[in-house]
């Protein structure tokens, strides 16, 4: 039988009934049709299906949709939210960090915690980070550059006064 | 501010990627991300059992269970002539089982339901009645005369031998050996490991009963040659088949085969007539899907003790599980295994190849390999390695010793091959000059004397890649061409399209630079399209390093008769003749008087609105290009280890790399595939293992038994080039997808028995783990 959720994804509110036993992912691709959260595994091990929970990067894939009742959920949707890039998706594009895209998401969500919490993190603390992201076909060499580069690219921005970054 | 002259995207330019767009914004469209109205689910019933015979299958209770469709079997199957099909190698495979299940794994029933998850839990309804057969894993076993027959299904068939295999002329190598100062013996398995792209395998089925089409969305490196398949096996008419390959997260291989879960998934919306939609999830692609290596070698190198090579003798036992259903070019049985000769000069070689039958899943693809090149390259690497060893050579002047020379191109090798270019001791000399090696190997002696274990461990590979020749090469019957065609618009922009498909290789970029070096209309206004049989013209696909090789070679060929056409109406507009019209980079002028020139933009205009008298309109064409041979990239990678000797743990304190792919189109490109095939070499030497125990249970049925590289473990690469364009291909490239995976697991293990060859240790089969070193370490006595 249903169970009622309410769960705030991406700044929104939805409320839903769902089966207790449906997976977070599923709902997220399913019902909400936001597709960019991948299924690699589906036994938390290649975190394709990682969202943010809280703030909190999460595998969406071994967590069920009710426990996302009253959370805020952000999804890979979230972070070109206004129309522009966000500096990881920029970077990632810039250096190179992507080929097929399947882990893409995942990765990048991985990044935005990591920086959300450690906005100057060095090579051996990203990779750290990033090590519950399984990635085939990069060897992870241009993914480390990219969150390296959107670190320095965020601190930059963050340093400009606000206002002040009109004309050029 | 400096004014950046933006990029066009011709040829060596690392412009960015295209495709990057959409998948960064996570809106790239995967098989899974397809939904179409009223699509049912389908799950699989999978064998518990590695062999077992079926008495009876009773599939009432899940029938009855609210939101079933249908429950498919073999014997639905085998009343549509379905429940067999045939396999890549000319085998048969079972789609559904029917009188045996012959893995652990196979496919035994399917449940078409309105939702997923009720689709699994019909699956423990079906009752499924067997009789355990006692099960064989290791092919040697298989062999013997005792072995229970597997293929008894087979006409024919009185054991589990397969086939046998030669290359290379045997007396000529017998002579050989009988002139060697020594013989070096290496007897190394390549253990099975699987592709694993994070993206596992699907279908999404849709045949329209009232018009009989078929729309499959499936994740496939190959669709035209998928398509045909389709046809034959489903007895479908071609033309309704419509397969659309959309993004594919990985490939590796992995999706070259065609699985029987696309072929029930078909049947099942032909018969239901509504949508059907399957992905597997990963258990099911680690234990059912297409594998890789599972070779037992045994190489003999004749040598002379000044480190000449006389002679290569090799024996190889291949596991090919319960169908022989490697993916590979028809007229050959291990594959291209026979290039194992590889980057040096060896007067005489021979091959033989035996393959077996076991209970294990079948498969055999080239992962991330020109079809068991990856084999041959690891043993030729490791005898090298072994024959410095019992030689007291240094590996590197032993390799210099042996090469083939530049002037020995085009090169024919002993098994047959005619390498077309190669500057092997420049690639290793670069190499070597990179790591520092001399000092290497100074510090290397300090440490022996004070009893540390490090090691510098070398591979010099050289790939065969790029199949056709379609006369010679052919997948079930199809010549391995490969095609584009090519469409410029009357504002001067073009769409591409190509019998390849991507799988993150970055074709939408690459493919659309080729075009603007040769027609000179920039990458950014070439759109590729690709995956989509109604809208690209015939393709064998992409494996096996073929897409620049062949695809490439088709659009630069295609653009090439599409710039004489444009020469002719630039002479038409500049009212000058043919003949003295010259072209640069997107501009047509008069020979002599550059002021006066059109642009491909002006000329693709005229194309369709100010043709010279007699002219056909437009500026479209079409390539079928059939290489005229392979070509061969080639390289040196040099790994540097420390080992503990208490732990037998490995550090892989440097990775250098070497890479001669001939012309590079998108350095960034090939410097990323460079990247990924060291990972999944790095994977591979040290970590990927598929087994099975005694009974055939897969030991390697997830994520946590199946250890897949992180950005953790995986060590930093340090990339560099030479450049040594093959001579027949249109544009110099000669494919670079998986030189790194092919070449990098002979370093990776040289460099740790660099570390120990000292110690008497010879050999180490990978997954080189710490527990094989340290075992090996307590039985020389020197662990600590
Ligand atoms: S799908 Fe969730 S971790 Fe792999
Ligand atoms: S880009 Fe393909 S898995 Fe990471």
């Amino acid at each position: 039988m249903g169970r009622p959720i309410t769960v705030t994804v991406n700044g929104e509110k939805t409320s839903a009934e769902v089966e207790p036993r449906l997976l977070l992912v599923h709902f997220i691709r399913e019902r909400l049709r936001l597709t960019g959260t991948h299924i690699g595994c589906d036994t938390t091990h290649c975190g394709a299906c990682t969202v943010l929970f809280d703030g909190v990067p999460v595998k969406s894939c071994t967590m069920l949709a009710v426990q996302a009742d009253g959370r805020q959920l952000t999804t890979v949707e979230a972070l070109h939210a206004g129309g522009a890039l966000h500096p990881i998706q920029a970077a990632f594009k810039e250096e190179h960090g992507l080929q097929c895209g399947f882990c893409t998401p995942g990765m990048m969500m991985s990044s935005f915690a990591l920086l959300a919490e450690n906005p100057d993190p060095t090579e051996e603390e990203i990779r750290w980070a990033l090590s519950g992201n399984i990635c085939r076909c990069t060897g992870y060499m241009n993914i480390v550059k990219a969150v390296r580069a959107a670190a320095v690219q965020m601190k930059e921005a963050a340093a400009v006064p606000a206002g002040a970054a009109t004309g050029s | 501010m400096a004014i950046e002259t933006p990029l066009k995207g011709f040829v060596g330019e690392s412009i960015k990627r295209k495709e990057d767009d959409r998948f960064i914004r996570g809106k790239g469209n995967y098989v899974d991300d397809i939904t179409l109205p009223g699509m049912l689910h389908m799950a699989i019933l999978r064998s518990p059992f590695a062999h077992a015979r079926i008495r009876s299958i009773d599939a009432s209770a899940a029938q009855a269970l609210p939101g079933v469709v249908a429950v498919v079997t073999g014997e639905l199957l085998a009343q549509h002539k379905l429940a067999w099909m045939p396999t890549l190698s000319g085998d048969t495979q079972a789609v559904l089982a029917t009188d045996k299940v012959r893995f652990q794994g196979q496919e035994v029933a399917c449940v078409i339901a309105t939702d997923p998850y009720v689709a699994r839990d019909a699956l423990p309804l079906i009752e499924v009645d067997y009789e355990v057969l006692p099960a064989v894993v290791d092919p040697h076993k298989a062999l013997q005369p005792d072995a229970p027959l597997i293929r008894d299904e087979k006409e024919g068939q009185t054991s589990n031998h397969i086939y046998h295999w030669e290359a290379g002329d045997k007396a000529k190598t017998e002579e050989a050996f009988a002139k060697a100062d020594r013989v070096v013996t290496l007897e190394t398995f390549y253990p099975r490991c699987h592709p694993s792209p994070v993206e596992t395998c699907g279908i999404v089925a849709d045949v329209n009963p009232a018009t009989g089409h078929a729309t499959l969305y499936l994740t496939s490196q190959a669709p035209h040659a998928h398509r045909t398949l389709f046809a034959i096996v489903a007895g479908l008419p071609e033309q309704n088949i419509r397969i659309i390959s959309p993004d594919i997260g990985g490939g590796f291989g992995n999706k070259v085969p065609i699985y029987p879960g696309y072929v029930v998934a078909t049947a099942a919306s032909l018969l239901i007539g509504k949508p059907v939609k399957w992905v597997e999830d990963r258990s099911e692609n680690l234990i059912s899907t297409g594998f890789a290596r599972d070779f037992h070698m045994k190489g003999e190198m004749a040598v002379r003790n000044d480190g000449r090579i006389l002679g290569l003798r090799v024996k190889l036992l291949s596991d090919n599980g319960a169908f022989y259903a490697d993916a590979q070019p028809s007229k050959v049985r291990a594959g291209l295994f026979h290039i194992v000769t590889g980057s040096y000069d060896v007067p005489a070689a021979h091959v033989e190849a035996d393959g077996a039958y076991t209970n294990k899943a079948p498969g055999g693809v080239a992962y991330r390999c020109s079809f068991r090149v990856t084999e041959a390259s690891y043993l030729i690497e490791r005898l090298v390695e072994t024959a410095a060893i019992e030689l007291g050579k240094d590996p590197a002047d032993l390799r210099i010793k042996n090469f083939i020379q530049p002037d020995q191109f085009p090169y024919k090798s002993a098994t047959g091959f005619e390498y077309d270019s190669g500057q092997y001791e420049k690639a290793l000399r670069l190499a070597l000059e990179k790591v520092g090696y001399e000092d290497l190997r100074k510090e290397q002696a300090e440490k022996r004397k004070k009893g540390e274990l490090m090691g510098i461990g070398i591979a010099s590979f050289t790939e065969v890649v790029g199949a056709g020749p379609g006369k010679h090469y052919d997948i079930a019957g199809l010549r391995m061409f490969d095609s584009a065609e090519l469409r410029v618009h009357p504002t001067g922009k073009a769409i591409l399209k190509l019998g390849v498909r991507s799988q993150g290789q970055g074709h939408e970029t690459t493919f659309a630079q080729i075009v603007a070096e040769e027609l000179g209309i920039p990458a950014a206004d070439v759109e590729v399209q690709e995956g989509d049989t109604d809208n690209t013209p015939y393709g064998l696909g992409t494996y096996a390093s073929r897409s620049t090789p062949v695809g490439g070679a088709a659009t630069a060929v295609v653009s090439r008769k599409l710039r004489d056409k444009a020469k002719k109406i630039a002479a038409h507009l500049l009212e000058a003749s043919d003949e003295d019209i010259e072209f640069d980079h997107g501009k047509f002028f008069v020979r002599g008087s550059p002021s006066k020139s059109k642009t491909i933009q002006d000329v693709a205009f005229a194309a369709y609105t100010n043709l010279p008298d007699g002219m056909e309109a437009g500026l479209e064409g079409v390539t079928y290009y059939d290489p005229p041979n392979f070509t061969f990239p080639f390289g040196t990678y040099l790994v540097v280890v420390d080992i503990d000797r208490g732990t037998g743990q490995v550090k892989v304190r440097r990775m250098v790399a070497v890479d001669d792919c001939g012309v590079r189109i998108n350095p960034m490109i090939v410097e990323g595939q460079i990247h990924g095939g060291l990972a999944e070499g790095f994977g591979i030497a040290f970590m990927q293992l598929i087994t099975f125990d005694e009974e055939g249970n897969c030991l390697g049925s997830n994520f946590t038994d199946y250890l897949l590289p992180t950005s953790w473990e995986t060590p930093k690469f340090e990339t560099y080039e030479t450049v040594t364009p093959s001579p027949h291909h249109p544009i110099g490239a000669k494919g670079i997808g998986e030189s790194a995976t092919v070449g990098s697991p002979a370093a990776f293990v040289n460099a740790v028995i660099d570390a120990v060859g000292h110690l008497g240790i010879k050999n180490i089969d990978m997954p080189v783990t710490s527990d094989k070193i340290w075992t090996a370490l307590q039985a020389a006595g020197a662990a600590e």
